[in-house]
């Protein structure tokens, strides 16, 4: 099954190594891996999604808090959660095929970032399936797709729930947490 | 397991020092009075600075023994051991000896020297990513490039080589940050606290299920393994044995952690476990697993493994729960934490019935057993290992080696305390005996220490003979010199149809080369002889080295092959 872990880590200097040689010597693949700065100072929030058995959640999660720099895990799995990718796609295109492009973009909600005599630049941000699905009706539409950049999945509980761990440790985001919930406000399908 | 550091602030305030006077003054601040190591380039500046400091260095001949005595030593005391290498090979060398530790939860910490932060990652003479090398093989450890670092690092790496599941930890410390200065203040260098495994969780309802299962149990088994020793709950397991008369098996390292001579004591389970052990498990309807990871060497196949048998697994890390063996119950915390929680909730029992049907399996067992047997004019390894147990009352720190003679040692030297079998039991490390002794002799002055090991063995770590005598300490060395790798000559017996390739094996006289250390030794060929050589060893004032040449192609009975059931073991052959 498709395990998605997020994990708070230290901002340091080799963390990700110690994160991806765990994944290494299970001999997982790390389908896609996102890193950034969290909402905490020293900390970055990573999002890490791999293909593995079910009984195996467990002993990630178990070893990855095992790791000195690994503040918190969480294994998102089935609960109730946000996901997002984004991709930038350049594409190749003639004056004949451009404008249907921009329908297209516009029928994804997609942006366009740049454009160029003979390319133009795609920016599009929502689940997986929406943007495999744009990538496909490009390909169907003649245009040369020249680049695929994607970001990875970034995922976020829905709901009130924060890091237990983090909170734990005084994270300046109490104040957010009192707020009731919102919404999915985009609503974009999933 | 949370420890308190005995940590003794130095009285002085605040100073300048180097980098490398910070290191030994943060080592002396942890207590440590021992360290074992090697020098060169890269690490000079710290061994410019030792005179300034109360620590004995003991230098090794290799740096692979250095780590080694810095495991035997914390495993004999308890206590966190310490090994420094140079950069380079230095530092590589020091590998097997951290994987050792780490696979067998061993606090050490090794302190490597590295080329300037300048030159860092260029290739530069004896640079190696020492880090990078040993990510999977310490639990943590640190490159540290400037002075100011050097305390804070060395400090974090005892937390966490001490703390939880215990570990190794290596710091590794650039030239430039040994020589550049930096304010010392032990006290401000203090790591955040030691914060548990977040998974660590022992519930209310775990204890009452534990306890249920513990009530209704007809045919219990406790697994007692090194956690018992790791987490000092030998008083714990003792009273849960004896309240609820649950009969006790031991992995290896969990030996000494339950009196061999106590009634409810069962020996050691697995590979090469006596068959009462194994059946016993096999027909238990309640595992209690405690402190131990259910590896592959106790538990055969999977599949068939104590199918009638309900599990309840006490274990400090939360990754070695349900990992090989799913279990009904989980209490992850500390051992001996835990069993003071549980033990208020169990109440005597009857369990004579099943140990009565454990006795009785033990029958036919007991009379094939070699050490009854009449002496043959061979002399076998495990009359030999007996013999040392009877005439050293069981009181020596035994550090075996790895191999035929290891199985033979926890079948035949009956261990009745924590921390009186030395041995590599998750690595399986060849030549880890001579220098671990070497440690747990320092640990433990006043203790007599035997080293057990194989004729192949011996000669990977024979260069600490020197070692030995450099330093001037005494401990007695028994070689069980059957002239094979003799375990690996028993599989190609079992299992290769005696096709020896590579296992038969010349060596020198052993004796001889004790002599050239001026190390005594005697050359033992039957069995009579045995006694008055142990005894010599025992008496002579330095280090004795016995040379036991045993039976060539004995093997180790019983043996359950690896891929089978727990209860299909090859047996003894009759002999005629």
């Amino acid at each position: 099954m498709l395990h998605t872990f997020v994990a708070y880590v230290e901002d340091l200097p080799g963390v990700l190594t110690r994160v991806a040689s765990l994944f290494r010597r299970l001999n997982i693949n790390i389908n896609s891996l996102t890193v950034g700065h969290s909402e905490r100072a020293g900390l970055s929030r990573l999002t890490l999604v791999c293909e593995a058995s079910a009984e195996a959640g467990h002993r990630i999660r178990a070893s990855l808090f095992k790791l000195e720099n690994v503040v918190d895990v969480d294994d998102i799995a089935q609960a109730p959660n946000v996901t997002r990718e984004l991709a930038l796609i350049k594409i190749a295109t003639t004056p004949q095929n451009r404008s249907r492009i921009f329908d297209l973009v516009e029928v994804f909600r997609a942006h366009i970032v740049d454009l160029a005599p003979e390319s133009l630049m795609i920016e599009l941000t929502g689940v997986e399936s929406k943007i495999e699905g744009l990538i496909e009706v490009l390909h169907e539409e003649d245009g040369q797709i020249l680049e695929i950049c994607r970001s990875g999945k970034m995922t976020m509980r829905r709901g009130h729930h924060i890091s237990s761990v983090v909170k734990a440790m005084g994270v300046a985001a109490d104040e957010a947490v009192e707020k009731p919930a919102e919404e999915d406000v985009t609503g974009e399908p999933e | 397991m949370v420890k308190t550091a005995k940590t003794q602030a130095p009285n002085n305030p605040p100073a300048r020092l180097t980098g490398a006077e910070i290191m030994w003054a943060t080592l002396e601040g942890e207590g440590v009075t021992q360290v074992f190591g090697y020098p060169g380039g890269a690490i000079l500046p710290v061994y410019d600075a030792l005179r300034k400091f109360p620590i004995h260095h003991t230098l090794v001949r290799h740096e692979q023994g250095a780590a080694h005595m810095a495991d035997g030593y914390a495993r004999a005391s308890g206590k966190v051991g310490v090994a420094i290498a140079t950069s380079g090979p230095g530092a590589t060398n020091l590998v097997t000896g951290i994987a050792t530790a780490m696979l067998d939860s061993i606090p050490i910490v090794c302190i490597t020297g590295n080329v300037s932060s300048k030159v860092l990652g260029t290739d530069a003479f004896q640079e190696v990513d020492i880090t990078g090398i040993t990510l999977p093989v310490t639990k943590h450890n640190f490159l540290v490039n400037r002075a100011e670092d050097v305390a804070p690092a060395i400090r974090y790496a005892f937390q966490i080589a001490q703390n939880g599941r215990p570990g190794p930890v290596l710091v590794d410390i650039t030239k430039d940050a040994q020589q550049a200065t930096a304010e010392f203040d032990f006290a401000a260098a203090k790591p955040r606290p030691h914060r548990p495994h977040p998974m660590l969780n022992v519930e209310e309802h775990g204890l009452e299920q534990a306890s249920e299962l513990i009530r209704n149990a007809r045919r219990p088994v406790i697994l007692a393994g090194h956690g018992v020793i790791e987490s000092g709950a030998e008083k714990q397991i003792y009273a849960l044995a004896e309240r609820a008369q649950i009969p006790v098996a031991l992995t290896l390292l969990g030996l000494g952690g339950f009196p061999a001579s106590h009634k409810l004591n069962l020996g050691m389970m697995g590979m090469h476990g006596e068959s009462w052990v194994n059946h016993a498990i096999q027909e238990a309807d309640l595992l209690i697993a405690c402190g131990m990871r259910f590896d592959d060497r106790v538990t055969g196949t999977l599949s068939t493994y104590a199918t009638k048998a309900k599990k309840i697994h006490i274990e400090v890390d939360p990754a070695e729960v349900n990992k090989n063996v799913k279990v009904d119950v989980a209490l992850m915390g500390d051992l001996r934490e835990v069993l003071e929680l549980l033990l208020p909730r169990i109440s005597g029992r009857d369990g004579s019935a099943w140990i009565k049907t454990i006795e009785a399996s033990k029958g036919e067992v007991a009379v094939r057993d070699i050490k009854n047997l009449p002496d043959s004019g061979h002399l076998y390894a495990a009359h030999v290992i007996n013999d040392i147990w009877r005439i050293t009352g069981g009181k020596a720190i035994v550090v075996t080696d790895v191999g035929q003679h290891q199985m033979w040692e926890a079948q035949y030297y009956h261990h009745e305390w924590p921390r009186s079998l030395i041995t590599s039991g998750g690595l399986g490390t060849m030549g880890f005996a001579l220098p671990a002794a070497i440690g747990a002799k320092f640990a433990c002055p006043d203790k007599e220490v035997w080293v057990i090991v194989g004729d192949g063995g011996f000669q990977m770590t024979a260069a600490e003979l020197a070692t030995i005598v450099q330093e001037g300490i005494k401990i007695n060395i028994a070689i069980i010199n059957n002239g094979y790798l003799g375990m690996v000559r028993q599989w190609q017996e079992f299992f290769y149809e005696k096709n020896y390739e590579a296992t038969p094996m010349v060596s020198p006289d052993f004796v001889k080369l004790a002599d050239a250390h001026g190390i005594k030794g005697l050359t033992v060929r039957t069995r009579p002889e045995v006694a008055e050589a142990v005894n010599t060893a025992r008496s002579a004032t330095g280090t004795f080295l016995l040379n036991f040449k045993v039976e060539k192609e004995d093997s180790v009975y019983p043996m359950i092959p690896t891929g089978s059931s727990l209860h299909e073991m090859i047996r003894r052959p009759e002999k005629g």
